[in-house]
C-alpha cells in the first residue's frame, strides 16, 4: 500500500501549496471595515512648523521619561521605549518638510495578526492597545508592523511594549488626545474616521496644487486611522512611510494559516492515518519499538 | 554483533568535556546578565532588528537541526523502513536535545518570560491567525513528546538497575508506554510538519520588509521539505561523528541508501523555489539584488551541490564524501533560515544588526551544553547500536 502513503504525502502537501497560492480576493473584498465608532487624527505636514509642542505634551499625557543623547533636554531621535509621538525632519537641499510619527492604528493591524494571545487588539474606538499580562515580550509585534511602531523597552529587565494608544485614557475622561490639543497651527487634528477621510478629501480637492494627490492610510496597507497629506513636492516615501500595496497585512498568513487550519481538520485527519499507517506496518512486523 | 542499542561507557569528564564545561558556563554567565539588565546591554537587538541570532540561529536553525528525529521516524515508521531502525534512537536524543535547548533559548530572548506559562493554558486569548502561536504551542508539545520517545532508553537501564524507587517506577510505567508510543510517535511526526511549516508562516507578516526573493506564500512549504532533508543531513553527521569519536560501527551502507530519498527532496526543493519565482515573475531579482543575489546564489548552490553528488552510488557510499554530503545539505536549510529571518529581513533605512559578543557566547553556550548532554546519555545510557568497532578502545 505505498501508493496510500505516497498520496498521504501528496496531497498533504497539494493541500498546502493551494492553501498558500489561493489567488488573493480583490483589494475590496480583503479590507476590513472600520468600525461604526472609529476616531483617528489627520496630519498636515503642510501646515506643521515642526515646533514639537505635541512631543512634549505626548510626554506629560503618558508620563513618559524625557530622553538625553547630548546635552539638550529632551533629544529622542526616534520612537522608542520612552517617546510614543516625534516629529522628524526631512530636507533635501532647501526643500524642508516635517514628519509626524506615531502608531497608524491600522483598521487591521499587523501588530495584532501576529500577537499571540492578543496583548494587541483593536479595541474601543478601533484604538490598537497593548495588554501587558498577555505580553511574552516576543516582538513578533515589532517584526510585522510595516511602520516600526511597537517598541520594547531594551535597557530594562521588566520590559514593556510602548506604543501610542491614541490618548485613550484621555478619551474615557472627555479629552483629546494630547497633541491633537495643543497643535498650534492645527497640523493634526483628532475626528470621527469618516470626517476625518473626508475632511483630508475636501482639502485635497481645494487646493490640488497644493498637495501630492493622495491621502496616505486610505487603502495603504488595508487602512490606517491615522491619515497624512502631504505637500505636492514631497511624496510620502520622503516622509518615510513605506510603500504598501492595498492587502490588509495579516491577510497573506490568515489566507495560508486557514487555508491549512481550517477547523483543525486536516491536522486531526493526518495524525489519524499517520497512526493507521503505523499500526498496520507493525501488524506486518516492520519497524516498531 | 547486534544492532541492540548499548552504553558506550567510559569517562565522562575528558579534557574535551571539560573545554565545553567552559564554554557553557560563559553562557551562563553571560544569560544571567541578561536577566538582570534587560537584552538592550547583552544583545544587538533593536526595534528595528529585534530578533537576532538567539531567534534566527537557536530557534529557527535549531529546531531544524532537530529535525533528525522528525525524518528518521516518517522512514521508519510511515515507509517501514525497519533496517534503519538503529539510527532512530541517537537522531530522537539530538532531536530532544536541539528542541529543549531551542525552548531554553525561547525562555531567554523573550523579554516577559513570566507569562509564558499562559501559553499553553489561556486558550480563550489564543490568537489562530498567528503563526507564532503555532509554532510555540507545537514546540512545546514536541519536546514533551520527544522526551517520551526517548523515555525507554531510561526505562530499559532502569528496569534491570538495583531495586528502588527507579525500578518501580520503570517496571510499571514501561507496559503502559509501550502500548501508548505509536500514537506517541504519530504525534511526533504531525507536530513538526506542523510547526516547521508555521516558522515559514511566521516570515509572512513581514510583507514589506522580507526581501521579495524570498518572501513567497509557499514559504511553509519550502521550510518543511528543507527541514526534513536537514534531518537527514544532521542523521549522517551524527552518526558519522559518534562512530569515530566511540568508535562504533560505521553505518555508511545504510546511511547511503537513504541519499536518494535526501536527493529528491533538495531537488524538489530547488523545483519549487524556481517555478515558484518564476510564476511570480521575480526571476529577474536573482542578479539584481546585491548581495542578496549572492546568498541566493549560495543558497541554490547548496542546495544543488548534495542534490548531485548523492546521486552517484560511489560518492554517497564512501564515509568522507558522505560526511561532506551531510554537511552541505545542513548548511543549505540552515543559510536559507538564517537568510529569510535576518540577512533578507530589512526594516528599513537606519537599522543594522551585527551579533554582539555576550549574544554569540549564550550561544555557544547552549551548543556547549547540547553536546555536554549527547555525551553523558550516550555513555551510560542505551541509544548508540552495539557493534563496537575493533577491540579494546573506548
Amino acid at each position: 500500500m505505498a501508493v496510500d502513503r505516497r498520496a498521504l504525502l501528496k496531497g498533504l502537501s497539494a493541500a498546502a501549496a493551494a492553501a498558500a497560492v489561493t489567488p488573493p480576493a480583490s483589494a475590496a473584498a480583503q479590507r476590513k471595515p472600520a468600525p461604526p465608532d472609529a476616531v483617528g487624527m489627520l496630519y498636515d505636514a503642510t501646515l506643521c512648523i515642526g515646533c514639537k509642542t505635541c512631543v512634549v505634551a505626548c510626554r506629560k499625557a503618558n508620563n513618559l521619561e524625557y530622553e538625553a543623547h547630548s546635552t539638550l533636554w529632551d533629544d529622542p531621535v526616534d520612537l522608542s521605549g520612552r517617546t510614543k509621538n516625534i516629529i522628524k525632519l526631512y530636507r533635501e537641499g532647501s526643500r524642508v518638510s516635517y514628519m509626524k510619527q506615531q502608531c497608524m492604528h491600522c483598521l487591521d493591524p499587523g501588530c495584532v495578526g501576529a500577537c499571540m494571545m492578543g496583548s494587541f487588539q483593536k479595541r474601543e474606538h478601533g484604538i490598537v492597545t497593548w495588554k501587558g499580562d498577555r505580553c511574552i515580550g516576543c516582538r513578533y509585534c515589532a517584526v510585522a508592523c510595516p511602520y516600526n511602531i511597537p517598541k520594547f523597552e531594551w535597557d530594562k529587565a521588566f520590559p514593556l511594549v510602548v506604543k501610542c494608544e491614541l490618548c485613550s485614557h484621555r478619551l474615557a475622561e472627555g479629552k483629546i488626545p494630547a497633541c491633537c490639543e495643543v497643535c498650534p497651527r492645527h497640523a493634526v487634528i483628532y475626528g470621527s474616521y469618516p470626517e476625518l477621510l473626508a475632511e483630508a478629501k475636501r482639502r485635497l480637492a481645494e487646493q490640488p496644487d497644493h498637495y501630492y494627490p493622495k491621502v496616505f492610510g486610505e487603502h495603504d496597507g488595508g487602512g490606517t486611522q491615522v491619515l497624512y497629506l502631504t505637500a505636492r513636492d514631497v511624496p510620502f516615501e520622503k516622509l518615510g512611510l513605506p510603500t504598501l500595496d492595498e492587502e490588509p497585512v495579516p491577510h497573506l498568513v490568515r489566507t495560508v494559516q486557514h487555508g491549512i487550519y481550517k477547523g483543525f481538520i486536516a491536522p486531526v485527519v493526518l495524525y489519524v492515518a499517520l497512526g493507521a499507517v503505523m499500526l498496520r506496518n507493525r501488524k506486518k512486523g516492520g519497524g516498531h519499538e | 554483533m547486534s544492532d541492540r542499542a548499548v552504553p558506550v561507557g567510559g569517562p565522562i569528564v575528558t579534557p574535551a568535556f571539560r573545554w565545553l564545561m567552559l564554554v557553557f558556563g560563559v553562557g551562563v554567565v553571560m544569560a544571567g546578565w541578561r536577566f538582570i539588565a534587560g537584552l538592550g546591554p547583552v544583545t544587538a537587538l533593536s526595534d528595528g532588528y529585534p530578533w537576532g541570532i538567539w531567534i534566527a540561529f537557536d530557534v529557527v536553525v535549531g529546531t531544524a537541526l532537530g529535525c533528525g528525529g522528525y525524518s528518521m521516524a516518517i522512514l521508519v515508521y510511515i515507509f517501514n523502513k525497519g533496517k534503519y531502525h538503529p539510527l532512530v534512537r541517537p537522531a530522537v536524543l539530538t532531536s530532544a536535545l536541539g528542541y529543549s535547548l531551542a525552548a531554553v533559548a525561547i525562555v531567554i530572548d523573550v523579554g516577559r518570560y513570566w507569562n509564558i506559562w499562559k501559553l499553553p493554558f489561556a486558550w480563550r486569548w489564543w490568537n489562530l491567525s498567528s503563526a507564532l502561536l503555532e509554532v510555540a504551542l507545537c514546540v512545546m508539545a514536541y519536546v514533551i513528546v520527544l522526551w517520551l520517545e526517548m523515555s525507554p532508553v531510561f526505562l530499559e537501564k532502569w528496569k534491570d538497575g538495583p531495586p528502588g524507587l527507579l525500578r518501580n517506577l520503570a517496571r510499571s510505567v514501561s507496559p503502559i508506554l509501550d502500548r501508548a508510543l505509536l500514537w506517541i510517535i504519530a504525534l511526533g511526526l504531525l507536530l513538526p510538519t506542523m510547526h516547521q511549516s508555521s516558522l515559514g508562516s511566521v516570515m509572512l507578516l513581514a510583507h514589506n520588509k522580507l526581501h521579495p526573493l524570498w518572501h513567497t506564500p509557499l514559504l511553509p512549504l519550502l521550510f518543511l521539505v528543507s527541514c526534513i532533508a536537514m534531518g537527514y543531513g544532521v542523521v549522517v553527521l551524527e552518526s558519522t561523528l559518534s562512530s569515530r569519536a566511540f568508535k562504533r560501527k560505521d553505518e555508511t551502507p545504510m546511511l547511503a541508501s537513504l541519499g536518494g530519498v535526501t536527493s529528491g527532496l533538495l531537488f524538489a526543493y530547488v523545483i519549487i523555489r524556481l517555478v515558484d519565482l518564476a510564476g511570480r515573475g521575480r526571476l529577474g531579482l536573482v542578479f539584481t539584488s546585491g548581495w542578496l543575489s549572492f546568498w541566493f546564489l549560495v543558497e541554490l548552490a547548496l542546495f544543488l551541490t548534495p542534490a548531485v553528488m548523492l546521486l552517484n552510488a560511489r560518492t554517497r557510499s564512501r564515509t568522507g564524501s558522505l560526511f561532506r554530503i551531510g554537511m552541505l545539505v545542513v548548511l543549505a536549510g540552515s543559510l536559507y533560515r538564517f537568510v529569510t529571518y535576518l540577512i533578507a529581513f530589512n526594516p528599513g533605512p537606519g537599522w543594522s544588526y551585527f551579533p554582539a559578543v555576550p549574544e554569540m557566547l549564550v550561544t555557544f553556550g547552549i551548543v556547549a551544553f547540547e553536546i555536554m548532554v549527547y555525551i553523558i546519555l550516550v555513555k551510560r545510557f542505551p541509544i548508540l547500536a552495539g557493534a563496537r568497532q575493533g577491540a579494546g578502545a573506548h
